[in-house]
């Protein structure tokens, strides 16, 4: 299986690390991530798990899940994006399940994903102080920066 | 969705018979359901962040807080990630009392949906007698671990407390007792001819649809979709005993019941095999982990509501995780609802979220509203109610009772 | 006494108010109806809308978002009225005291008469609490 994605997604694999041959993570290119998830996605057949928005010291860096069940195999996109202005497309219209992670890593992580249908608060007040990212590593764990 | 629709709805009469707060709007034309809207964080404890602050060891009793009836999944999922991390094999005895945790687990979840369900409908009866049955599943909780939830049991590397030999017999003639009792309420379930004509055809999820909104566990099992992490990616002692991943084709509420009271039998069947494995055998029950190197992890599980997915990243010199992602299953099934409840009618809404399983308390604040006049027409008892009236009529029209009740008389 | 406190111990109508608990607590108080431990005997039901309730059973943090929401309870159910904090949560905080969602504990909120702690407290214990206040009660 990990042949085949090597094969179908080529150069557009910028780095691969193999942890274990059930844990799979390779980076991509911000640009690529909307083909590289229509390929393992639509064509390949994955189901997508999840996303993990992590704040580093010098990027922002989204990892997206996804599973090859018949195989066990988990496969992370790993993708980084800059500091200053975290952004990123939206996977709504290939994924309709993803929407509400999105949402949820725009505002605990404030990461913004353009062409997202409705980017509003879910898990916090709607009066939630604006620029206050609560999972972000500069502010507090009592949400206070 | 139509912004001069929304109405801010006070959080309404809280039902006694659920318990997370979560939010959905419904908006109506009529009888039938045109769009639907989830609203979450009356719950959201930011557990993430907490995470972040909090030693390894720690983060085992803070994730087991995530929720009470999966109080063991979370841990399973945060340890096997950490194994992943680290590359540990954890000892043999240790994994088959993971798994007895688990299945045990597993029995008392479904059972409890059960009963719930059974109440959604207007069958109390059957909601008592599965939290009657429930009872002695608590018991041998109680009797392993110490406490009725929130048993603690795990720890990276193994498991805290070991099964003793005098406890086996014990447990083994309490769970033949309950196998019994499941097999007695799954007949009365199934073979009833009001819970067929309420429950068949209404809520139906496609393939396409569980492929969209990525959903797991029995929910996608009812559709057909085959997956199981505990025989796709297997962890603990499941890959040392031998049972089947239960599957059904129609993808309806009624589906979804049978896929979960049937795998009540496959997890007793793992369960007494897990107890023959370990009765009368000495052996470690965790192994020394003495430090958490640099990188990631991730491990998953396969909880009474399907996946649970938990990504830990380490930076070999902290004590606490850099970040640790958690995604529980009702995260992915109740997205669902968009494609199960529009263009069914107001009665049915409510069994069909119950038939995801959002722990059952994603259900509570349902405001119904009516498309034209802007205001709230139903909350969620007389949606109950409005259910309870639907299976009294269905029961009318069929003009005999059903088995269930013959039963009892 | 007065007629009012009379009347209130007399059968108890309870309305569970949960915000942002672990959902354990809750599911112990719904065990409190079912046959083992079945607390209808001693004339108490939940009730479905505090404005019919005697005694609140709150479990959770009490997080952000739904404060507003445990006040507003608070405000329509009729007094004079009994607040029990059901769980560790409720009456500290516990485990998530630091968290940036942490509203409560409960007694910041709204007065808090009797405390049941435990993670979760076993249904005996939630009516042993209920009823040593009763009997304190005057």
């Amino acid at each position: 299986m990990i042949e085949n994605i090597k094969e179908r997604l080529k150069d557009k694999i910028k780095e691969i690390k193999i942890h274990n041959e059930r844990r799979v993570y390779l980076t991509i290119d911000r640009k690529d991530l909307k083909d590289v998830v229509n390929i393992i996605f639509n064509e390949l057949g994955a189901r997508y798990q999840i996303v993990t928005g992590i704040e580093n010291f010098d990027k922002f860096e989204l990892l997206y899940h996804f599973s090859f069940d018949k195989q066990g195999l988990i496969i992370s996109l790993r993708t980084f994006l800059d500091k200053e202005n975290p952004e990123i497309e939206s996977l709504t219209s290939i994924i309709p399940g993803i929407s509400y992670i999105e949402r949820e890593v725009w505002e605990l992580l404030g990461i913004n994903f353009i062409g997202h249908p409705n980017l509003k608060h879910f898990l916090l007040r709607e009066d939630w102080p604006e620029n206050l990212y609560p999972l972000r590593k500069g502010v507090k764990k009592d949400g206070r920066k | 969705m139509v912004e001069n629709r929304k109405v801010i709805v006070p959080i309404g009469p809280y039902h006694p018979l659920l318990e997370e707060p979560e939010y959905f709007q419904l908006y109506c034309d009529g009888e039938e359901v045109v769009d639907a809207e989830w609203i979450a964080g009356y719950n959201h404890r930011g557990i993430e962040k907490l995470s972040e602050s909090k030693h390894y060891d720690q983060v085992t009793f803070l994730v087991e807080r995530i929720c009470g009836i999966c109080s063991t999944s979370h841990p399973i999922a945060y340890c096997n990630s950490i194994e992943d991390l680290c590359g540990i094999e954890i000892p043999e005895r240790a994994k088959y009392i993971r798994s007895i945790i688990g299945e045990l687990e597993r029995l008392h979840s479904h059972l409890l949906w059960v009963g719930l369900a059974g109440h959604f409908l207007g069958y109390n009866t059957v909601f008592m007698w599965a939290w009657k049955y429930r009872e002695p599943i608590l018991d041998m909780f109680e009797m392993i671990t110490g406490n009725r939830n929130h048993y603690a049991m795990l720890r990276i590397g193994g498991v805290r407390r070991d099964i003793e030999d005098e406890d086996v017999p014990i447990l083994k003639k309490t769970l033949s007792e309950i196998k019994d009792k499941v097999k007695m309420l799954t007949e009365a379930v199934l073979d009833d001819p009001v819970l067929s004509a309420r429950l068949k055809g209404v809520g139906i999820l496609t393939k396409d649809d569980i492929k969209n909104y990525g959903a797991v566990g029995p929910v996608a099992r009812a559709s057909g979709v085959d997956i199981d992490v505990r025989r796709d990616d297997p962890y603990a002692a499941y890959n040392l005993v031998e049972w089947k991943v239960i599957t059904t084709e129609n993808g309806d509420v009624f589906d979804k019941a049978v896929v979960r009271l049937l795998e009540c039998f496959e997890s007793i069947k793992i369960i007494e095999q897990c107890l023959d494995a370990i009765y009368g055998k000495k052996g470690e029950i965790w192994k020394e982990v003495r430090e958490i190197i640099e990188g990631e992890g991730i491990g998953h599980h396969e909880a009474p509501r399907g996946e649970v997915f938990h990504y830990v990243r380490s930076d070999g010199n902290t004590t606490s995780p850099v970040r640790h992602k958690i995604r529980a299953p009702s995260y992915v099934n109740i997205p669902t609802f968009k494609a199960s409840c529009i263009g069914e009618t107001i009665s049915d809404v409510c069994i069909i979220l119950a038939g995801v399983d959002p722990c059952y308390c994603c259900t509570e604040r349902i405001a119904v509203y009516d498309k034209d006049k802007n205001k709230k027409v139903y909350d969620f008892d007389q949606l109950i109610k409005k259910s309870i009236e639907k299976t009294e009529k269905i029961k009318k029209e069929l003009g005999k009772e059903g088995k269930l009740w013959k039963h009892l008389l | 006494m007065s007629l009012k406190l009379k009347a209130l111990k007399k059968s108890l109508w309870v309305y569970h108010v949960s915000g942002g608990s672990c959902n354990n607590c809750d599911i112990e108080i719904l065990d409190l109806l079912t046959p083992r431990f079945d607390v209808e005997r001693f004339g108490i039901i939940l009730a479905a809308s505090p404005r019919h309730a005697d005694v609140l059973l709150c479990t959770g943090i009490v997080n952000k978002k739904c404060v507003e929401r445990v006040k507003e309870v608070y405000q329509q159910t009729p007094k004079p009225c009994v607040v029990v904090a059901v769980g560790t949560c409720s009456c500290s905080g516990g485990i998530f005291r630091d968290g940036y969602q942490m509203a409560g504990p409960l007694d910041k909120i709204i007065p808090v008469d009797v405390y049941i702690p435990g993670c979760p407290p076993k249904p005996e214990s939630i009516i042993a609490g209920i009823v040593k206040f009763l009997k304190e009660l005057k």
